[in-house]
């Protein structure tokens, strides 16, 4: 069996607020290596989206190795992180993912607005955006002419986040982060969303950190990591516990 | 460029607001080039009141003042000048025409000017038109008249009517001629000038009228000097209030002013009429300064308009601007949309502000001429337009700024997570 390939790798990580003397995070390390399917739990407030962010370079860890696709973010300037996530990351959102004023296909195809990357991954497969987008909406049952063509506002949220989650997977990006994607969904549909969202994983090969409190979802996952485990960062003087990761 | 593509599609599910904020720029637009255009109209209809005129001679007083009377018909000559001096203008080697016009009484509020056959055949108003008759003839008799279009249309005058002319300016006087009526020969076309609102008859005629009141003044009681009036043609030469001079050549227009001016026999002053006109219109440039304020607040009203609109909606956006952000939008792209959409948003209200104008004046142009005599001209926006218009652009991109740049610092602390 060949190498595993690192998709993230993190060791020593720091990061706070500005101007808070606190930290938010404190992780010794963490590994996660291309394909694999990541279920991170943790409470709310707990600092998750913060490390999402990080992941995704958004923000920038205040001391610390923070590497995605081999990829030192330290050493990135805003700008070069900005296009580093639009050519690399798929972010879901809880909900509110999606742009009003935008159709339904204009959403999904953003990505490749914003990464010539992504783009001519698609246009080396498909014919154009629009057919690549129409294409992941049809595999997330989403192409339907009488939902393709709605105003985003008149979508139920549950087909928001799997219009979503085709824009998180335009272009097949090699690392896909869902943050609490099917909180707002009704329970029978969670399982189905995390199906879909698999499938589509695999097919592109994209590694996936999904986050949730719903302990519920996890059966699926091949990989489990629990956040307070991972961060060392906690308010109160316990003797802190060095992390197993 | 996405940005830009985004931006104008981010008008889509806002329609509304966004309409209104577009319309109320607009019509402030509208409003402040109107003015300027038409107030460009009406200086060009007031200096335009007489053209083709080099000099304007009559006895010694202020400039001013003798245009007031001579071409408005308001005001008097302070002194009558005298024919001999007439005479002698108008033989001059470098006079090629002369006007002789002679004010004094009224009718029915409009005045009445004494003047002769060259009055119709050299005067121009506007770009060199000339007078025309819409009924009738010049008049040659003593007893005829000619009248102005308004005067015509005012009291309901129609060609062989007969008219009484009074003494003295004003509606009601205390003689009257009734048993001398006028007859109206005929009646001009109207001119948008004060020509409309004058009756014309002979020198000749106000002589006769003249006569009778200085006979009536001196000794006799006014009832009886009726009788004794003399209705034969007078040969004595008249008193004249001024002169309407053109020359053989326009640059002779300075030295020959200079040369009425010195005149020994008589003391007289010559004016250029053109720069007098403009003398006299600039004094009324502190309304027109006013109007173009006022108009230019208006538009400020509505790009602030614009700025409330642009910062209320910030909030609301802030989630948009973290899905962008997810998406690899950096801080100076989401800075762009918003800047993208005030600058499109006030491109648009000026282009449709302009349009408006335009669409305007074209409906409005034949009745600001017939009924105010101003004539306004409608073509490409001259150089005072484009640079109100590069103002309002100007202005509509600094108002971008400000939603623009807070915006930016939103996205920046924000990143991809919301803290409201």
């Amino acid at each position: 069996m060949s190498k595993p390939k690192p998709v993230i790798e993190i060791s020593d990580l720091q990061f706070a607020w500005k101007k808070q003397a606190q930290l938010v995070l404190d992780i010794n390390s963490l590994q996660v290596n291309e394909g694999e399917r990541v279920f991170l739990r943790g409470p709310s407030g707990s600092g998750k989206s913060t490390l999402l962010s990080l992941l995704a370079a958004v923000t920038a860890p205040r001391s610390g190795d923070l590497k995605v696709l081999g990829q030192d973010l330290k050493k990135l300037g805003h700008a070069k992180r900005d296009q580093f996530r639009a050519d690399h990351i798929g972010f879901i959102f809880q909900m509110f993912n999606l742009i009003p004023y935008l159709s339904v296909v204009e959403n999904v195809t953003l990505p490749c607005r914003f990464s010539r990357k992504r783009k001519h991954k698609v246009l080396a497969q498909a014919d154009s955006l629009e057919h690549e987008a129409i294409r992941l909406l049809d595999h997330l049952d989403m192409a339907h002419d009488d939902v393709l063509h709605k105003p985003v506002n008149e979508l139920s949220v549950g087909q928001q986040q799997r219009v979503a989650a085709a824009r998180a997977l335009m272009g097949a990006p090699e690392l896909v982060i869902a943050d609490e994607p099917t909180s707002s969904l009704d329970a029978d549909r969670r399982t189905a969303f995390i199906d879909l969202l698999f499938r589509e994983c695999d097919s592109a090969n994209s590694t996936l950190i999904f986050v949730s409190h719903d302990n519920s979802l996890e059966a699926p996952f091949e990989r489990t990591i629990e956040f307070n485990q991972l961060n060392n960062s906690v308010a109160d003087k316990r003797p802190k516990l060095r992390a197993v990761s | 460029m996405a940005i830009v593509e985004l931006a104008i599609k981010s008008f889509r599910n806002r329609k509304f607001t966004t309409g209104l904020t577009v319309l109320s720029i607009a019509l402030s637009v509208m409003l402040l080039l109107g003015i300027e255009i038409i107030r460009q109209g009406a200086e060009t209809s007031f200096t335009n009141t007489l053209s083709g005129t080099d000099l304007i001679v009559g006895a010694r007083s202020s400039p001013v003042q003798l245009l007031l009377y001579s071409v408005f018909h308001i005001g008097n000559p302070t002194n009558n000048m005298q024919w001999h001096s007439y005479e002698e203008i108008a033989t001059h080697p470098q006079v090629k025409w002369t006007i002789p016009v002679s004010l004094s009484d009224s009718h029915k509020g409009y005045r009445v000017i004494g003047t002769t056959e060259q009055f119709y055949e050299h005067f121009r108003f506007a770009d060199s038109k000339a007078l025309q008759l819409e009924a009738g003839n010049w008049f040659s008799g003593t007893f005829d008249a000619v009248v102005g279009a308004e005067v015509a249309q005012a009291l309901g005058y129609q060609s062989g009517e007969k008219i009484i002319l009074a003494h003295g300016a004003g509606d009601e006087s205390f003689i009257t001629h009734s048993d001398k009526p006028f007859k109206i020969v005929g009646i001009l076309k109207r001119t948008g000038t004060p020509v409309d609102r004058a009756v014309y008859v002979g020198l000749q005629s106000i002589d006769v009228m003249h006569d009778e009141f200085n006979g009536a003044a001196h000794n006799h009681d006014p009832l009886m000097a009726h009788d004794q009036h003399n209705t034969e043609k007078s040969n004595r030469k008249s008193s004249l209030s001024a002169i309407l001079v053109g020359l053989q050549s326009r640059g002779a227009a300075i030295g020959m002013q200079r040369e009425i001016n010195e005149y020994k026999t008589e003391a007289l002053t010559a004016i250029m009429p053109g720069v007098v006109l403009l003398e006299l219109w600039s004094m009324m440039n502190v309304v027109e300064r006013i109007l173009v304020i006022v108009s230019g607040l208006v538009v400020a009203v509505g790009l602030f308009s614009m700025l409330i609109i642009l910062m209320t909606s910030l909030n609301e956006r802030r989630r948009e601007m973290a899905i962008l952000r997810s998406v690899g939008a950096r801080p100076v792209h989401i800075f762009t949309l918003i800047m993208g959409e005030a600058v499109f948003l006030t491109l648009l209200a000026m282009v449709l502000g302009v349009a408006m104008v335009y669409g305007l004046l074209f409906l409005v142009q034949p009745w600001l001429e017939s009924l105010f005599g101003l004539y306004v001209v409608i073509g490409w926006p001259n150089a005072t337009e484009l640079m109100f218009l590069m103002i309002i652009a100007l202005c509509g991109f600094v108002v971008g700024l400000i939603p623009g740049i807070r915006i930016y610092r939103y996205s920046l602390a924000d990143g991809m997570t919301i803290r409201v």
